[in-house]
């Protein structure tokens, strides 16, 4: 029974997962601006990692196979943002202009 | 269920790839890649569940730090030509 209660609640995760997976990978192909992107980018890197990894933490159970997910997903939490702000900092640095809406500015 | 969550993941890393193609900036590519990076690492995990070996794991762990490492050695590539290009051009 607890069994089947894991079973699906780790299914829902992963196809939680995934579902933000397509939807961050939508927005990095479709969004009009490079620090737009970066929202969608983060999207995948932290919500749809998340809940895959939660997804297959449930399926590993109590065991060294959880305590290496849950390291991986540690060092995704802490590499993920680090590497986007970097990135932004990057291109701010390089001058490239944000698309502003031309009514505000 | 492993294969629909790897074909949805090898869909992002096709869409990714596209982006990384057409991407009019050089930051545009290095966010693809970085993305592709994550979306590597969350397939090799699924694909250890999928095949019963979860030793695939140590791997994906191993593939977390060298994405990020790359990206930030990239960006700093990036930053280093350009801080040359802007000293030669004066």
């Amino acid at each position: 029974m607890i069994s089947l209660i894991a079973d699906i609640l780790s299914w829902t995760c992963l196809l939680g997962g995934a579902i933000f997976l397509l939807i961050g990978a939508i927005g990095v192909l479709r969004f009009p601006d490079f620090y737009s992107r970066l929202h969608a980018v983060s999207i995948c890197d932290t919500l749809g990692a998340g809940l895959v990894l939660t997804g297959l933490m449930l399926q590993g159970g109590l065991s060294l196979v959880t305590v290496k997910l849950l390291l991986m997903f540690y060092f995704l939490l802490f590499t993920g943002p680090t590497a986007v702000h970097a990135l932004a900092e990057a291109a701010l640095q390089s001058k490239l202009k944000p698309l502003v809406d031309e009514h505000e500015s | 269920m492993y294969v629909v969550i790897t074909i949805v993941i090898l869909i992002a890393i096709a869409i990714g790839l596209v982006r990384a193609f057409r991407g009019p900036t050089l930051y545009d590519r290095v966010l693809a890649a970085n993305m592709i990076g994550t979306l590597t690492v969350l397939m090799v995990a699924v694909l250890g569940f999928m095949s019963g070996r979860p030793e695939f794991l140590d791997i994906a762990l191993v593939y977390v730090l060298i994405s990020f490492v790359s990206t930030i050695a990239v960006l700093k590539v990036i930053a280093l030509r350009s801080n040359a290009t802007a000293a030669t051009e004066k």
